[in-house]
Order: structure tokens, then C-alpha cells, then sequence
């Protein structure tokens, strides 16, 4: 029996559990949708969870500082999330584009000149990954407040997360350029460029998959990140996951604007999923199946 | 002779941004960690002024019965989600390698909940966890069942974090692994059915000894990650009740942020280091004894074979 569904992809029960996982992977990411699309009086009431007319009220709460128009159903707008949503953005952008600038450079250097073997890289990033930020706590809120004045500051948290990532970006980034092949650099050489332009004009374009994908990954992490930006930050440089931690009380949870908050976190990771998710797949099992 | 200077300067120049980085943005702050750890230090003193302790935090650590009770939930933990999530991942894939349509799009919609921010993650299962309005509870009652107090049980709240990360993290394993899978050589798999081996023969003696390489990665890297979960669990229990949840990197960021003895959480965060750097290690070795080995029956058979 099992030898006929061997090599014989139709296999209905195949199908089935196919769409049994994705009804559980996606399950809750849909809940969470559907309730920051409801009011209230729907969370609570105790009818079925499906019927309910949608509405943006919750996003317009969240947002209210930034939107166009003024809301009628907000009485009081709490400018913090909207204020923290744009340091997030400055924060993941900033973190993103030094980190693969520097990373880049770096990357390039170890490849060409053969500093370093790739065993230490790939030894250096696992063992960077192996710190978690738990254990950079207390160094680093000890360290930016009475060495480098940097607490609270964007700079300060942008350099954590820069030497956070660094390791895994040089590591992966070196993967793509080895395969670069040296004649293409060589003729560059013979044409009279010069090593900036040889790594900008020849080597960058080539591996922008790998680019891709190391820009995934610093996001994401300077974007979700919440304990070293709860130790950093203050009042007006905050993320917004450390606001929605701030605004989770023992009791008396708002789940529909908070929802509203989690998904505005949500989207971009997400689209970056739908956009690129052959290079993040990439990136998650280059370390494992190339070794 | 000025270029050729220029040229052998270059490899510095590309180099050293992203080192003074690291320098200043890890390295610095791990041996300062080290350094604190042996200091009795609150976040309102200098450094400097904070009196030297030696070993002492090292050593009412283990007296402290919260960290050794964090320790424990931390092992339970780790240990209980990974060994989940590695026969349901590998299972899975063994399952699903095969060309079927929409096997990309399902490996896409795998990829969200670990792209997800933590904090959010701990927030849909906080939502679904809820004693009242939350969908578990809620299908429970619908069908006559009892409640279940998921997250305000000390037994239950571990196995619902453990439930939570299951969802988050089976899918990395299961991509790794399907990766593994579509890697292994074609030839040897055919000869297997050839001589009329079945599917469960296929899978426990040829494809998952083939695999063993990267599935040991693969757990090292995810238990590696389970130690350093934090986030989803400070947003749906923050440790509680008691200390049943309360994670060792949860109790590092309590010890320094609410204790304010950031000398003890840097005590504390080395046990941690250390922890995770004798399970590297041991992978590590383990993984080349396996080389090595098999390395050794290779050259066995290629002297016997003409």
C-alpha cells in the first residue's frame, strides 16, 4: 500500500493534512486579525465569534496622532504609539542599512584577502548566536549610561543591534561572495577600477540575494526586539513592542486596541514573508544543510 | 610604492568599521559582564564604585532557591520543547517530501510565526489562552467541558508556553529538514526501493542516518533558541504563577530591572553562557566523532570493494 503512494503525489490524505497545518499555523495570526477588527461589547459577548460587523475603530485609536482626519469615536488620542511607530521604523531602518554596509565591507575583506578561514566565521557566529539578549542586559544598560552616555539615545540602541547582527550578516554574506567567481573581478582590475568600485560596481549587483536576505533578518530582529529596547530607552525614544508590554496590565486588558497595535507590529514582518520567502528560507538553512 | 602600501592597507580598511563595532557593541560588554559579575553593583553606582565580592554571587546563587527553580523550568522547558518539536518537525517532513502542488506556499505561510515579533506572539496566545473570552476555553465550554485554567495553573501554564512555542518553532525544524531531505543523494534512495525496502525502512534506515549531520545542527540551533526565549513568555505569564514559568533569561532581566543587583544578573548570565557553551561544545564534538567515523567505514569499504 504505502509503495503505490510512494512517487504518486495525489494522495488526497496528503492534501488533507496539508490544509490541517495551515489551519493551525495561520489560526491564530486570523484571530488576532479579527479581533482588532471588533469592538469590545463582540470580544466579550459570548455569541459566536465569526458574526460581527468589522470595524477600525481600534486601528484609529492607535493611530490617531497620524491620521489624516480626526476620528469620531476616539475622545482622548494617546499620541505614545503613534511616536513609538516611527522610532521603530527610524530604529530597524537605520540598524538595517549600517549593518549591511559594514557587514558588507567586512565580508568582502574576508573573502578576497583571506584573512580568516571560514571556519572561525561560521564558529564566531554561532557563537554570537548562542548569547542571548538576556545576558547582554546588563553589560549594555551598564556600559551606554555611565560609559557612553548613549542611554536613550537612537544611536545607542542602533549600535547594539548593529553588533548583534554583524556576525550572522558577515557570515552569510560571505557564503554568497565566494561564489563570485574572480575572473569577473580581475577584468574589472584590467579595465583600471579601483577596490571601491571593483566591490561596488561588480561584486554588490551579484549578490544582492544574499543582501536580501541579510536585510530580512537585521530587520526583523532590530524591529521585534524587546528587552534591550525596554533597558535603553526612554520615554520619547520607545518601540513599539516595549508600548504594547507597557500597556499589558494585569486585569483590565483593551484586547481589541491592543490587537490593533500587535497587528500594525505584525505587517511588515509579514509581507517581507510573502515578498521574500525564498530568501529567508535561505537564510534559515544555510547555516544548518551547507554547514 | 605608495599604491602598493594603498593596496595591502585595503583589507584593513574594509575590515575595520564592522570590528571597532563589535568591539564596542559586544565584546566590551561581555568582559564587562564577566568583570560585574563579581561585584555587588546597583544601577544607580559607577562601576568603579561598587565593592569587589569575589565569588560570592557565584556562590548564593546556588543557595537562592528561585534560581535553582528557574534553572529547573528552564531545562524542563527547553529539553520538553525541543525533542517535541524535532519528531513532530522531522515527521512531518518525511511525511511531506514530495512534489506536491502548493508545498511552497505552505512553506511560506510556516515562515510567519517565527517572523513574527515574539511580543506579539506571546499576545495571540495570551488572547487565546484568556480564562473567558479565549477561543480554548470558550470551544471547551461550547462542548460541555470544564475551563481549563491555562495560564493561571503553575502546572498548566508550563505546558501552555510549551504548546506556544511548539506552534512558533516546529516549523523551523520542519524546513531544515525537508531541506535535508531534498539534498540527499537520489541514487541512494532509488537502490533502496529497488531492492523492495518500504517507506518506514526507507525512512528510519536510510534517509534519517543520512540526515544525522544536519538534524544535530538543527538541535543544537533550536536549544541554542529555547534558552533564550523571553519574550513570549513575559507577555503571557511574565514567569508566573509562582515561579512555574519563570525562565533563567526572564529571572536575568528581573534580578537586574526590579532587584536592581546587577551584579548577581551577571552572575547569573554566565551560568547561562556556560551553560549553553558546553552544549555547543558537546555537539560540536559529537558532530566530528560522527565525521570521523563515518569517514572510517567509508575508507573500510573502499578497500574492500575492487
Amino acid at each position: 500500500m504505502t509503495k503505490k503512494t510512494v512517487g504518486r503525489p495525489k494522495n488526497p490524505a496528503f492534501y488533507a493534512l496539508m490544509v490541517a497545518l495551515l489551519v493551525m499555523s495561520l489560526g491564530p495570526i486570523i484571530m488576532m486579525v479579527t479581533t482588532s477588527l471588533k469592538l469590545n461589547v463582540d470580544i466579550m459577548s459570548d455569541a459566536s465569534s465569526l458574526w460581527f460587523s468589522p470595524t477600525l475603530e481600534n486601528y484609529e485609536t492607535v493611530l490617531c496622532d497620524v491620521l489624516w482626519y480626526e476620528p469620531v469615536n476616539v475622545d482622548y488620542c494617546n499620541p505614545t504609539f503613534s511616536r513609538a511607530l516611527g522610532n521603530s521604523i527610524f530604529i530597524a531602518l537605520m540598524s538595517t542599512a549600517i549593518t549591511l554596509i559594514l557587514g558588507c565591507m567586512a565580508a568582502y575583506a574576508l573573502v578576497r584577502f583571506k584573512f580568516m578561514g571560514r571556519g572561525t566565521i561560521s564558529m564566531t557566529s554561532l557563537m554570537m548566536r548562542m548569547v542571548p539578549p538576556a545576558v547582554l542586559l546588563v553589560p549594555v544598560f551598564g556600559i551606554w549610561t555611565f560609559n557612553y552616555g548613549l542611554d536613550g539615545t537612537f544611536a545607542g540602541i542602533v549600535l547594539v543591534y548593529v553588533a548583534m547582527n554583524l556576525p550572522f550578516v558577515i557570515w552569510i554574506l560571505q557564503s554568497f561572495i565566494v561564489q563570485v567567481p574572480m575572473q569577473l573581478e580581475e577584468a574589472a582590475k584590467m579595465d583600471g577600477a579601483n577596490p571601491l568600485q571593483i566591490f561596488f560596481l561588480v561584486v554588490l549587483p551579484v549578490i544582492t540575494p544574499g543582501l536580501a536576505a541579510a536585510a530580512i533578518f537585521t530587520f526583523r530582529i532590530a524591529w521585534n526586539e524587546f528587552l534591550l529596547a525596554n533597558a535603553l530607552l526612554n520615554r520619547d525614544t520607545r518601540t513599539v513592542p516595549v508600548t504594547i508590554v507597557n500597556s499589558l496590565t494585569e486585569y483590565d486588558i483593551d484586547w481589541g486596541v491592543i490587537m490593533a497595535t500587535g497587528m500594525l507590529l505584525a505587517i511588515p514582518p509579514i509581507i517581507f514573508t510573502f515578498v521574500a520567502s525564498k530568501q529567508i528560507i535561505t537564510g534559515m538553512t544555510a547555516g544548518a544543510v551547507k554547514g | 610604492m605608495k599604491s602598493s602600501s594603498l593596496n595591502k592597507l585595503t583589507p584593513y580598511f574594509f575590515i575595520a568599521p564592522a570590528g571597532l563595532v563589535l568591539a564596542l557593541g559586544l565584546l566590551y560588554p561581555i568582559s564587562y559582564m564577566m568583570y560585574a559579575s563579581f561585584l555587588d553593583w546597583n544601577p544607580s553606582q559607577l562601576i568603579g564604585e561598587a565593592d569587589w565580592v569575589g565569588l560570592k554571587n557565584y556562590s548564593t546563587l546556588w543557595q537562592d532557591y528561585a534560581f535553582r527553580e528557574s534553572l529547573w523550568v528552564t531545562l524542563k522547558f527547553a529539553f520538553s520543547v525541543v525533542l517535541i518539536e524535532m519528531i513532530l518537525g522531522l515527521s512531518l517532513a518525511l511525511l511531506l517530501d514530495r512534489n506536491m502542488r502548493g508545498m511552497s506556499a505552505l512553506r511560506t505561510i510556516f515562515i510567519l510565526p517565527m517572523m513574527i515579533a515574539p511580543i506579539v506572539v506571546g499576545l495571540m496566545w495570551r488572547y487565546m489562552y484568556h480564562p473567558s473570552i479565549g477561543v480554548f476555553n470558550r470551544t471547551l465550554n461550547s462542548f460541555g467541558f470544564e475551563s481549563i485554567p491555562w495560564l493561571s495553573d503553575s502546572t498548566w501554564a508550563l505546558i501552555s508556553i510549551i504548546i506556544a512555542d511548539i506552534w512558533q518553532w516546529t516549523p523551523f525544524i520542519f524546513i531544515l529538514c525537508l531541506a535535508a531531505l531534498q539534498s540527499l543523494p537520489r541514487s541512494t534512495l532509488e537502490a533502496a526501493r529497488m531492492d523492495g525496502a518500504n517507506a518506514w525502512q526507507q525512512a528510519f534506515y536510510i534517509k534519517i542516518p543520512l540526515m544525522m549531520p544536519v538534524l544535530i545542527v538543527t538541535l543544537l540551533l533550536r536549544l541554542i533558541d529555547a534558552f533564550k526565549v523571553l519574550e513570549v513568555i513575559l507577555v503571557m505569564t511574565n514567569g508566573g504563577p509562582g515561579l512555574s514559568t519563570e525562565i533563567i533569561a526572564l529571572r536575568i532581566s528581573r534580578t537586574a530591572s526590579e532587584f536592581r543587583e546587577l551584579g548577581v544578573a551577571a552572575a547569573m548570565s554566565n551560568y547561562l553562557l556556560i551553560l549553553l557553551l558546553l552544549l555547543t561544545l558537546s555537539m560540536f564534538l559529537y558532530n566530528r566523532f560522527i565525521e570521523q567515523h563515518r569517514a572510517k567505514s567509508f575508507n573500510a569499504i573502499g578497500k574492500t570493494s575492487p
